[in-house]
């Protein structure tokens, strides 16, 4: 009896587990795109997806990952396109065959946030290696990404411009976190620290607490965006002719609009520019 | 001042009926008690054999299952990351960054505890029904389903144990999900998202959800206990 209750009793449980597991209803059409988190966090996706839908029907999945780790993402084959940020890492992965072709699409600037007492003397300059030279030279706290992002590479190419090799140069103020864009303003703003960051999620960050915009305008703090579809000849199952309409809609005068479009507080986020050659 | 905006955005997000919000506890509750069921089909049944069955070998299986209780999300999530993942060796199946993926992942980290918890519950109760039972000829593992099944009422607290470990783990579900909006996001990895956005009251409000969520289950679950002890005599 006990027994024949306690069968029922797993027999029921199976099915239940059964029907959880079972893909909701018919699978729709939709692609995977890894990405970075400042094209997350800035909110820049809510505002662009749903308008590719409704003109293709097809659903856009996105994975945020810092650049590195995106591009990783696309060379395992778990992502159909990437979106990313740091021009040579988007080379090197288009070289290495795991992409078909980088296309340009937006671009927007960084800037280098800081504590309002600004203990580095810095404010205002346009000079962005003589900013970095000020705060190694009186050791500020600077927060470091850490964590092969787009934003990071940028960041490294920076000390380099400034003279700086980061690996000696490093000390105790140097606080290299390893974690995402968002996570390293709440960490420079729990410690009134240095950062750099690109603009979108700056202007998109709540917790601002001490901080603010301490350098900008350098030319060397523009950040450039591009794409690129997984190559189908390395991973078969990438969804060629949906990714594929993803980067034509994104760089096409419909998706670029779009870009334009979404502003916080009246200030435009990203700048397209897939037309302009050699962006 | 952020704890009560906090508490103000968490009663906003529960009586607004957001319909991307209740998506949201749709799929952690889908995702967390899909795994403890799986869980608990593959892990009491397991946990009462090890209990009553002597085998060689039979001390490391336990000394294992106890030691996978302290399994940490992050390595369960890079396991079935590296077994989902197109390069690995499941690819094939595209499970992953898709809620299939996290409940394999979530049942991976609640199984020890079901396990462990039901070895050490039946094995107490095997100790003092054992003679009882054999009289009747159950003997062996054929004494499994008597045994489970009159030990219901505390191996149910095994797999509250699980379900909480499962509802509050962030690590492996953000690492096979994805954190994907409207596919793949639970209440823990949106609360990392917000977290990230620097909107802090706004994921403390989730959290506090999250707990009055985990609150009702386990008080739903101490009742249905209680009532059914009483039936049970």
């Amino acid at each position: 009896m006990l027994t024949r209750r306690s069968l029922l009793t797993a027999g029921f449980g199976l099915a239940l587990a059964a029907a959880a597991l079972a893909p909701a209803a018919a699978q729709s059409r939709f692609i995977t795109v890894s990405s970075t988190t400042s094209t997350t966090d800035s909110g820049l996706f809510e505002h662009l997806l749903p308008a590719f839908k409704a003109r293709t029907g097809i659903e856009v999945r996105v994975v945020s990952q810092g650049t590195g780790q995106a591009l990783d993402t696309g060379r395992r084959g778990d992502a159909d396109v990437v979106f990313v940020h740091a021009r040579a890492q988007e080379a090197q992965f288009v070289e290495e065959g795991f992409g078909v072709e980088r296309k340009p699409v937006m671009y927007n600037d960084f800037v280098l946030i800081g504590p309002k007492a600004d203990p580095a003397g810095i404010r205002g300059t346009k000079d962005i290696a003589a900013a970095l030279q000020a705060i190694q030279a009186r050791g500020a706290p600077f927060v470091s990404r850490g964590d092969k992002s787009g934003t990071h590479a940028a960041e490294l190419n920076l000390w380099k411009a400034a003279g700086i090799t980061i690996e000696q140069a490093r000390g105790p103020w140097y606080r290299e976190i390893g974690q995402g864009m968002g996570a390293a303003l709440n960490t420079a703003a729990a410690m009134n620290a240095y950062v750099l960051a690109d603009r979108a999620t700056w202007l998109n960050f709540r917790n601002r607490g001490e901080l603010e915009i301490v350098v900008e305008g350098d030319g060397r703090l523009f950040n450039q965006y591009g794409v690129i579809l997984v190559n189908p000849a390395k991973h078969p199952h990438v969804k060629k002719a949906d990714g594929q309409a993803f980067i034509d809609w994104l760089t096409g005068p419909e998706g670029q609009k779009t870009i334009a479009d979404y502003r916080i507080n009246g200030e435009q986020l990203f700048f397209p520019n897939a037309g302009r050659p050699g962006a | 001042m952020d704890l009560s905006s906090a508490f103000a955005s968490a009663f906003s997000l529960i009586f607004s009926g957001d319909p991307q919000f209740l998506q949201i506890v749709g799929l952690s509750l889908r995702v967390t008690l899909s795994a403890v069921l799986l869980a608990a089909l593959i892990g009491l049944p397991l946990g009462a054999l090890l209990a009553v069955v002597r085998f060689p070998g039979r001390s490391a299986v336990i000394v294992l299952a106890n030691g996978l209780m302290g399994l940490p999300p992050v390595v369960a999530g890079l396991m079935v990351f590296l077994l989902l993942s197109r390069s690995g060796p499941l690819g094939p199946l595209g499970w992953l960054f898709s809620p299939a993926a996290m409940i394999m992942a979530q049942t991976l980290l609640v199984l020890p505890i079901v396990i462990a918890l039901t070895r050490g519950a039946i094995e107490e109760m095997w100790g003092e029904y054992r003679e009882h039972l054999t009289s009747l000829g159950l003997t062996g593992w054929r004494a499994i389903p008597t045994l489970l099944w009159d030990g219901r009422f505390v191996l149910a607290t095994g797999l509250l144990a699980g379900f909480g470990r499962a509802s509050a783990e962030v690590g492996a579900v953000l690492i096979v999900g994805g954190n994907i909006a409207g596919h793949t996001r639970t209440m823990t990895t949106a609360i990392t998202l917000e977290t990230s956005k620097g909107d802090l009251p706004l994921a403390l409000g989730l959290g506090l959800v999250l707990i009055a969520l985990t609150l009702a289950i386990n008080a739903a679950a101490f009742g249905a206990s209680r009532v059914g002890a009483r039936f049970a005599g």
